[in-house]
């Protein structure tokens, strides 16, 4: 049994960065990676703005050191990159070391490729590899390989916006039970037309920056991402002396139980999954300095997120913002993403500003932090609420 | 550390299989290359305005899970995970045709949502009103065992008393379409009852939903203990025999001790070789089952493997047609199940007569 979950490592690649320096000083220098979309062709392309990764996939596959016959989807190529960067951040030489297992999530899977190739697939054998890289487990098969883990637990999860945050919260209890003595947690999601139209039907996309928070708000930019993050006990961290980056504290997971894809009012759910988290973290809301809000920026997601936010902290709320508007919507990956981000806060002491905020929201009288923010960081609590009624918090601390 | 049992169980399969009263008493030997589940009355279970909108995979899960539920005695539980390959499969295709044939146009939202993985899930604690912990694993042929190890761990730390824990799978057109096109699945029909003489390459597919409520207490209706579950995402041949010792012994157990070996043979010559290392070798002297030619092949059939397990070991008897050898066991005490597919993601399964 391990008590403490330490975070040994991480990697990212994102619309404002390919790799965890680089996001970071995206982050401080408030520069957003939000654009029109540029690689893959849609009729919507004037009337949404995405978070999308500058390399192709022939660069990613070149860096990766693939062969060209590959089946890679780019879920698949994201996903290898931010695990590799992990892994390295973590000083990994040899992954047989110890008892190490992946968890990765995606809610697109291969569904760049099947769209591309959806009818191609009976008349060109050269494209039918692709076939096999639908499934949603694919890019975490094809992660574990190139990573060298095998004969090992390997597990995807998808729940929809909060599937990374339930990587981490699972990969964090298979450490404290002692299955497994390291493992690496994530996700990777990539831009497909299937959820552009997806969300375009919701009608939840903005035609501009996203503005999280902002009375006017217009919807959410859907973005392209993958993170992982390195888990490791506290006998693996002892025996090796490693350094470690931060621990994850707390976590809970809560169904709102309301709708299929719309949260509650007062939101229920994440009002449950921020109080789990307090209690296993064995905090009171008083304890956190920062919370990296889901803060999609749909007019829905904002006003719970914001109400449950209250019920949790009542007159305390502490500094509070969302990244969102940086990257955009990662959906399954967004957890990773700003489980990243929430570690980078805990090291550098910094709240990150919640940008293209304009217009306080007349629900409440909370006001996301809108400067960066230096101040002494111990712990930061990381929103991820999903499509299902799928509700996540994990808290980050310094201390274990 | 808790003991865990499965209070109950629930199948909608190929057979009638939702009667918790019957075990495979009727056999409909379905000749094919993808085998149709046995419906039940959907009506009984879900009003049907709302069934009229919902996805096969939503329907049949609603329905096990009700069945489960009422088994077990219980109005609600503690929490709910989840094991799909694929997910409401058929939606995510009508999204996807309408989107590319109609150039982005006319496309209404209802298909999009029942497309994302965790739309069963989510219908699930809708439909019970379960606000607990919620989670959906999509692991190819680990997706319903991804399930189990988390429900397990967390009953066992008495985290949550009660888990609804299920695997569900539909298939979709096109989908089996282009997985025909890289042979996965069978070109010639086959009688189900003769799967494996078939002597041919790829499986006969399926679909269904298997529910289970496990919890950290024992009661009237319980079925089984869960002793163990063990996830590998690659095992090679060579290593498959040492690999099921090795969890075998850590569960303080040798091959002589298991009553029963159920293999996930889906009568594809190239890969049931994985199951002939163990039904031939080291387990030759043990009484085998198999039942891919009830469920059919998907990621989820394994609930189905757990499904026959569980009534094995609370009736005590194994009928004659899921039956892979002549050896008889005197009772059925544990039980061990093997899956993979297509020489990935293998998992081991032990249960026990509680």
């Amino acid at each position: 049994m391990s008590k403490g979950v330490a975070i040994t490592g991480m990697g990212i690649i994102s619309a404002i960065g390919n790799n965890v320096e680089e996001n970071y000083q995206s982050l401080i220098e408030s520069r957003k990676g939000i654009s029109r979309i540029s690689k893959i062709k849609t009729n919507h392309v004037n009337d949404i703005m995405v978070g999308e990764i500058a390399f192709t996939n022939e660069e990613i596959a070149a860096q990766l050191g693939l062969k060209s016959d590959n089946s890679f989807t780019r879920t698949a190529l994201l996903g290898c990159l931010a695990a590799k960067e992990a892994v390295e951040n973590a000083g990994i030489d040899n992954v047989d070391d110890y008892k190490t297992g992946l968890i990765s999530s995606t809610s697109v899977g291969g569904m760049d490729m099947t769209e591309r190739y959806y009818y191609e697939s009976f008349e060109n054998k050269a494209v039918q590899k692709y076939i096999e890289s639908h499934h949603a487990g694919d890019s975490t098969q094809k992660i574990a390989e190139e990573l060298g883990i095998n004969k090992s637990f390997v597990t995807t999860i998808s729940t929809a916006c909060s599937s990374a945050a339930n990587a981490i919260m699972l990969g964090a209890r298979l450490i404290k039970s002692g299955e497994l003595d390291r493992v690496i947690v994530g996700g990777a999601d990539c831009l497909s037309k299937f959820t552009i139209n997806g969300f375009k039907t919701l009608m939840i996309l903005s035609d501009t920056y996203n503005t999280p928070f902002d009375e006017n708000r217009k919807g959410l930019n859907l973005g392209e991402a993958a993170a992982y993050l390195v888990l490791e006990s506290d006998a693996l961290v002892q025996k090796e002396n490693k350094t470690v980056l931060a621990y994850v504290k707390g976590y809970g997971n809560a169904n709102d139980a309301y709708h299929q894809t719309a949260s509650s009012e007062n939101g229920d759910g994440a009002t449950l999954a921020m109080k789990k988290a307090l209690k296993v973290a064995n905090y009171n809301a008083a304890d956190i300095d920062y919370i990296n809000a889901h803060g999609t920026a749909t007019g829905n997601n904002d006003l719970s997120e914001g109400r449950a936010i209250i019920r949790v902290f009542e007159d305390t709320v502490p500094d509070f913002s969302s990244t969102k508007a940086y990257t955009g919507h990662t959906l399954a990956a967004a957890g990773a993403i700003e489980a990243v981000y929430s570690i980078l806060a805990l090291q550098h002491n910094v709240v990150y500003p919640n940008l293209n905020f304009k217009t306080q929201m007349k629900a409440f009288e909370i006001t996301p932090e809108l400067q960066l923010k230096k101040k002494p960081i111990q712990a930061v609590m990381s929103n991820s609420f999903g499509f299902g009624g799928n509700c996540s918090t994990v808290i980050f601390s310094k201390e274990p | 550390m808790k003991k865990v049992y499965i209070n109950s169980i629930a199948s909608v399969s190929a057979q009638k299989t939702f009667d918790n009263a019957e075990f495979l008493n009727d056999f409909i030997d379905h000749e094919g290359i993808e085998i149709p589940v046995v419906n039940p009355n959907y009506k009984d279970f879900i009003p049907p305005a709302a069934a009229r909108r919902m996805a096969k995979g939503i329907k049949m899960s609603i329905v096990a899970s009700k069945i489960a539920l009422q088994e077990a005695e219980l109005e609600a539980v503690d929490a709910i995970i989840t094991g799909t390959g694929m997910g409401c499969l058929r939606d995510s295709e009508k999204f996807l045709s309408t989107l590319i044939d109609n150039d982005e146009q006319y496309l209404t939202p209802t298909s999009f949502i029942q497309s994302t993985h965790n739309t069963v899930g989510g219908q699930v604690a809708l439909e019970l009103q379960c606000k607990g912990y919620n989670f959906t694993y999509v692991h190819s042929s680990n997706s319903f065992e991804s399930a189990l190890v988390d429900a397990k761990m967390q009953l066992a730390a008495n985290e949550e008393n009660t888990i609804l824990v299920g695997g569900v799978d539909e298939i979709g057109e096109h989908t089996f379409k282009l997985q025909e096109l890289v042979g996965h699945v069978k070109v010639k029909p086959v009688k189900v009852s003769e799967l494996l003489n078939s002597k041919t390459s790829g499986a006969v597919y399926g679909e269904g939903a298997n529910f289970f409520v496990l919890s950290n207490e024992k009661q009237e209706s319980s079925y089984a203990q869960l002793m163990a579950v063990k996830m590998y995402n690659t095992l090679p041949k060579e290593a498959l025999s040492e690999t099921i010792k090795a969890f075998l012994s850590a569960n303080e157990l040798q091959v002589e001790d298991i009553d029963l070996l159920v293999l996930g043979c889906n009568g594809d010559i190239e890969f049931d070789d994985y199951y002939d290392i163990l039904g031939e070798g080291g387990f030759n002297e043990t009484q085998q089952a198999y039942y891919k030619h009830i469920s059919g092949e998907f990621n989820t059939a394994s609930s189905f493997g757990f499904w026959l397990a569980s009534k094995v070991l609370k009736l005590q008897t194994l009928p004659d047609l899921v039956k892979l050898n002549d050896i008889k066991s005197s009772d059925f005490k544990t039980v061990l199940l093997y899956n993979q597919y297509r020489g990935e993601n293998h998992s081991f399964t032990l249960l026990k007569q509680c």
